[in-house]
C-alpha cells in the first residue's frame, strides 16, 4: 500500500483566487465536505491585482442597458469563436452574481443614487454596437479585484470553508477508469506530500502569464492547473491566445487599468498625437485590446514610439484633474509613482502591451465539466474533473477578452460549478478507486525532482530562457519561421529541464522545490500555446500573423484543441446556438 | 562598485539549531531595485533562502518583511528608500514565530483577523438589485477596505508583541471598524460587545508605529480611536 497519508473530500477546489472562492462559497454553504487547496494565502491569489472592474448589466449606469448587447459587445471581441451558449449563461446570470456581490459586502464605488459606479470599458456599446459608448463596468475605484477577492474570503470565513492554505497541487490522480479521482498535494510548510481523494476536483489555478518574460502577471501565474491537465492527458483549447494589455508601465510590467482610458484618458506617440484616432475612428483608445495594442506596436515600429529607445508610447491623464485622479484612479497613481517615478496628474505614463491573459485553457461547459474529444471529433465530459475561471475555456472570450469580463467570468462560473457539483453530489457519485500504480503515476514528478542529480542546470536560469522564447517568438505579431524556431528550442529546453537539478531537498518551506514544479508547468503552457500558434493560420483576435493577416471563417471558425499525448493540434465546434437570443453572425471586426 | 551589502535572517528548522545572520553580496549594477529584486538576486546565489512573494506590485501583501529596522513591503521598496551606507539588513516580520528564513508564520494575525467576524452582517432581506448607499456613507470606507493584510501594522506594535492573543492589533481593528462605518451592516452592537473587554481595543497605546508603516498609507490608530468613542457611546 502506498504510505502517503490521505485526505478525503466531496470537492477539492485548486486554486484560491476569485472563481475558486466562488465555487468553493457554494459547496460550503450546501454543507458539503470541500476544501480550498491554494499555493497561496487566498488574498495573495492574483485576482487581487485586478483593477478596473467587473463587466455586467445592472443597469446602473443606463436604466435602459441589456446583457443581450452585453452578450454582443463580448461576441464580437472574441472575433466570434467565444461559444455562443457561454456567453449568454455569463451575461445574462451575470447581474445576479454582482448584485450577490454587493450583498456580501463588496465595497463598490456609487452613484449619487446611491446604485453601482459603472465607467465605460473597452468594446462596450449599446444597441448591437449601434448606440454608442456604454459604460458597464462596475467598479471599487480602481481596486475592484482586491474588494472582490477579500469580499469573497470574508465570506467563505464566515460559512466555514475548510481551507489548505499554502498547500501546492502537484498532479492529477486518475483511475483505470480515466477518472479524476482527486490529486497529490504537498504541504509546503512541513512539506509532507498527501493524496487527496476527492469526488469532483476543480482546476480554478488560474493563469500563466509567467511564460513571457514581460507580464502584468503575478509571480505565481505559473499554469499549475494546466500543467496538470496536460500531463494528466487532457487538451487545452484555444491556447494561442494570449491577451497582450494595452497598457502595462513600460520597463516593470505592471498594469495600468483600461479604466485611465474609460475616465477619458488616452494614448499618445512622440509627437503627441492622439493616434488610436487614425486606427479605430470610432471607438479610438476604447477599441478591443487586441486592437488597441497591436496599434500601439505600429506606432514603435513605424518610429513614433515615445523615450530614447522610441520603444513605447504614453499614457496621458493629467487633463483629468487630481480629484477624479484621487477618487477613481487612486491605485494607478500609487503604481505609477512607484514603478514609473511618474506622477500621472503632471506627467504621462510610459506603457507598453505586456502580456495579460490566457483566453484559452481547459476546456469546460458552463457547468465547469472538463472536456475531452475522442478520434472522431465528438465532445466527452471528463468524470470527476471541472474548471474554472482563467485556467478553463469555456469559452466566453474566444480570440480576445474584453475588460472587465474576466471577473465576471470568475464568479459567474465558480458558481456555476459550485451549484453543479452540489446538485451531483446530491445525486450520488461512485467512481473507482485509484490504484498503487495510479498514485505513482501522480507522484513520478515530484520524486523526479527529489532525486535529481547535480549537474543538471538552474531551474531560475531555465525558466529566463523559456521566457526570452515566449516573448520573442509568440508576442503581438508572429511569424511561421520565428515560431518554427521557438517550437524548436522548447522541444530542447523540455528535455533540459527533464535534467535540470534541485539543489534544495530540505522540507520546511522549500519554495526552490515549488519553484521547481512550477517550471514544469510553465513547459506545459509554452508548448502547447506554440504548437496551437505555429497551427492556426489565419490572424483572429489576439493571435495576430504578417503571414496570414486576415481572418479565415472557411478554415479557422474553429476552437483549436492541443492534444498532448500526440502534440496535435485539432478543431472544434464553436457553439452558435444561444437558447434565448438569436445567433450572432460573424461580421467583420471593426472599432 | 555597485555591491550591495545585505545580511538577511536565516534559519532552516531542519538543520539549523539557532537563526544566525548571513551576508551576501549583490550586484545591483548601480541600479535603484526593489528590496524583493535583490532577494531574487540572492536566491540565484542560494535556493535555499526562503520568502514569500506573489504580485510584486504592493496588494498582494504577501512580502512584508522588517527592512534595516522598519516594516514594509520588499517589492514596493526601492533601496534609495531604507539602505543607509550601502547595506542592507533584513529580518521576518517582528514577533511571530519564523517557519523559515524570512518566512513566518501567520496564524495568530489571521486568527485576530477571523475575530472581528470580517464580513458584512446585514438582517434584512437582500433586495432584488444591489443595497444602495450614497457615495458620501460609501467615502466613510475609503482608507478602511484597502487592507492588503501583510501585517507590517500588527508586528511593529509593542501592544501586539505582548499580547497578540488578547488584543486583536492595528490590522483586526481596522477590518473592524471598517464593518462598523459601512451603512450596509446592521451587527453594530454585536461588533462592540465582543470588543468591550480591557484588551481587545484598550491595549493600543497610541504609539502609531502602524501608521508609521503601513505600505497602503492607511491609519489604523484613526480606527481604533472611531471604534474607542462608539464604544464610550454605547456605554453611556
Amino acid at each position: 500500500m502506498s504510505n502517503l497519508r490521505s485526505l478525503t473530500f466531496d470537492a477539492i477546489i485548486i486554486g484560491g483566487g476569485g472563481s475558486g472562492l466562488r465555487a468553493a462559497l457554494e459547496l460550503a454553504k450546501s454543507g458539503k465536505k470541500t476544501a480550498v487547496l491554494s499555493k497561496v494565502f487566498p488574498t495573495r491569489s492574483h485576482t487581487v491585482s485586478a483593477q478596473g472592474g467587473i463587466t455586467c448589466a445592472i443597469a446602473s449606469a443606463d436604466p435602459d442597458d441589456d446583457w443581450r448587447w452585453h452578450m454582443y459587445d463580448t461576441v464580437k471581441g472574441g472575433d466570434y469563436i467565444a461559444d455562443q451558449d457561454a456567453a449568454e449563461y455569463m451575461c445574462s446570470e451575470g447581474p445576479k452574481a454582482v448584485f450577490e456581490l454587493e450583498h456580501m459586502g463588496l465595497p463598490f464605488s456609487r452613484f449619487d443614487n446611491g446604485r453601482i459606479y459603472q465607467r465605460p470599458f473597452g468594446g462596450q456599446s449599446k444597441n448591437f454596437g449601434e448606440g454608442g459608448q456604454a459604460a458597464r463596468t462596475c467598479a471599487a475605484a480602481d481596486r475592484t479585484g482586491h474588494a472582490l477577492l477579500h469580499t469573497l474570503y470574508q465570506n467563505n470565513l464566515k460559512n466555514n470553508t475548510t481551507f489548505l492554505n499554502e498547500w501546492y497541487a502537484v498532479d492529477l490522480v486518475k483511475n483505470a477508469s480515466g477518472d479524476v479521482v482527486g490529486c497529490i498535494a504537498m504541504c509546503i510548510e512541513t512539506g509532507e506530500v498527501v493524496h487527496v481523494k476527492s469526488k469532483a476536483t476543480v482546476l480554478a489555478t488560474g493563469g500563466a502569464g509567467r511564460i513571457y518574460a514581460s507580464t502584468t502577471n503575478a509571480l505565481i501565474n505559473t499554469g499549475d492547473g494546466i500543467g496538470m491537465a496536460l500531463r494528466a492527458g487532457f487538451p487545452m483549447q484555444d491556447m494561442e491566445m494570449w491577451q497582450f494589455h494595452p497598457t502595462g508601465i513600460y520597463g516593470a510590467g505592471t498594469l495600468v487599468t483600461e479604466g485611465c482610458r474609460g475616465e477619458g484618458g488616452y494614448l499618445v506617440n512622440k509627437d503627441g498625437e492622439r493616434f488610436m484616432e487614425r486606427y479605430a475612428p470610432n471607438a479610438k483608445d476604447l477599441a478591443g485590446r487586441d486592437v488597441v495594442a497591436r496599434s500601439m506596436v505600429m506606432e514603435i515600429l513605424e518610429g513614433r514610439g515615445c523615450g530614447e529607445k522610441g520603444d513605447h508610447v504614453f499614457l496621458k491623464l493629467d487633463h483629468l484633474g487630481e480629484e477624479v485622479l484621487g477618487k477613481r484612479l487612486p491605485g494607478i497613481v500609487e503604481l505609477s509613482k512607484t514603478f514609473a517615478h511618474v506622477d500621472p496628474a503632471k506627467d504621462p505614463i510610459p506603457v507598453v502591451p505586456t502580456c495579460h491573459y490566457m483566453m484559452g485553457g481547459i476546456p469546460t461547459n458552463i457547468h465547469g465539466q472538463a472536456i475531452t474529444q475522442d478520434e472522431n471529433g465528438n465532445d466527452h465530459i471528463v468524470n470527476g474533473l471541472f474548471a474554472c475561471g482563467e485556467a478553463a475555456c469555456v469559452s466566453v472570450h474566444g480570440a480576445n477578452r474584453l475588460g472587465g469580463n474576466s471577473l465576471l467570468d470568475l464568479v459567474v462560473f465558480g458558481r456555476a460549478a459550485g451549484m453543479f457539483i452540489e446538485g451531483a453530489l446530491n445525486e450520488g457519485i461512485e467512481y473507482l478507486d485509484a490504484s498503487e500504480s495510479d498514485i505513482e503515476f501522480a507522484m513520478k514528478r515530484i520524486t523526479r525532482w527529489n532525486e535529481s542529480e547535480e549537474g543538471g542546470e538552474s531551474i531560475p536560469e531555465l525558466k529566463a530562457q523559456l521566457q526570452d522564447i515566449m516573448q520573442n517568438s509568440f508576442g503581438v505579431f508572429r511569424e511561421e519561421k520565428n515560431m518554427q524556431e521557438g517550437v524548436k528550442k522548447l522541444a530542447d529546453l523540455r528535455e533540459r529541464i527533464g535534467k535540470a537539478h534541485l539543489p534544495d531537498k530540505s522540507n520546511a518551506f522549500n519554495t526552490a522545490r515549488v519553484e521547481a514544479l512550477e517550471l514544469d508547468n510553465l513547459m506545459e503552457v509554452a508548448e502547447a500555446t506554440a504548437i496551437a500558434a505555429l497551427e492556426r493560420k489565419e490572424s483572429r483576435g489576439a493571435h495576430s500573423r504578417y503571414d496570414y493577416p486576415d481572418r479565415d471563417d472557411v478554415n479557422w471558425l474553429k476552437h483549436s484543441l492541443f492534444f498532448p499525448a500526440t502534440k496535435e493540434l485539432k478543431k472544434r465546434d464553436v457553439n452558435f446556438k444561444p437558447k434565448t437570443v438569436d445567433t450572432f453572425e460573424p461580421k467583420v471586426r471593426t472599432y | 562598485m555597485s555591491n550591495l551589502q545585505v545580511s538577511v535572517y536565516r534559519y532552516n528548522p531542519e538543520t539549523d539549531s539557532a537563526p544566525y545572520m548571513q551576508e551576501f553580496q549583490v550586484d545591483t549594477k548601480g541600479r535603484d531595485l526593489m528590496v524583493l529584486d535583490v532577494l531574487h538576486l540572492m536566491k540565484e546565489q542560494d535556493s535555499g533562502l526562503a520568502y514569500r512573494r506573489s504580485c510584486r506590485e504592493g496588494v498582494c501583501g504577501s512580502d512584508g518583511m522588517n527592512m534595516n529596522g522598519k516594516n514594509g513591503l520588499a517589492c514596493i521598496t526601492p533601496l534609495s528608500d531604507v539602505v543607509k551606507g550601502n547595506k542592507l539588513t533584513l529580518r521576518p516580520l517582528p514577533g511571530l514565530p519564523v517557519i523559515r528564513d524570512m518566512v513566518v508564520d501567520m496564524g495568530l494575525f489571521y486568527k485576530q483577523y477571523e475575530r472581528i467576524q470580517p464580513y458584512l452582517q446585514n438582517d434584512t432581506p437582500a433586495p432584488a438589485i444591489e443595497r444602495l448607499q450614497s457615495p458620501e456613507e460609501r467615502d466613510k470606507l475609503d482608507g478602511l477596505y484597502e487592507c492588503i493584510l501583510c501585517a507590517c501594522c500588527s508586528t511593529s506594535c509593542p501592544s501586539f508583541w505582548w499580547n497578540p492573543d488578547k488584543f486583536v492589533g492595528p490590522a483586526g481593528l481596522l477590518q473592524s471598524y471598517r464593518f462598523l462605518a459601512d451603512s450596509r451592516d446592521t451587527a453594530t452592537r454585536e461588533r462592540l460587545t465582543s470588543l468591550e473587554d480591557p484588551f481587545s481595543v484598550f491595549r493600543c497605546r497610541g504609539i502609531m508605529n502602524c501608521v508609521a508603516v503601513c505600505p497602503k498609507g492607511l491609519n489604523p490608530t484613526r480606527a481604533i480611536g472611531k471604534i474607542r468613542e462608539m464604544l464610550l457611546a454605547d456605554a453611556t
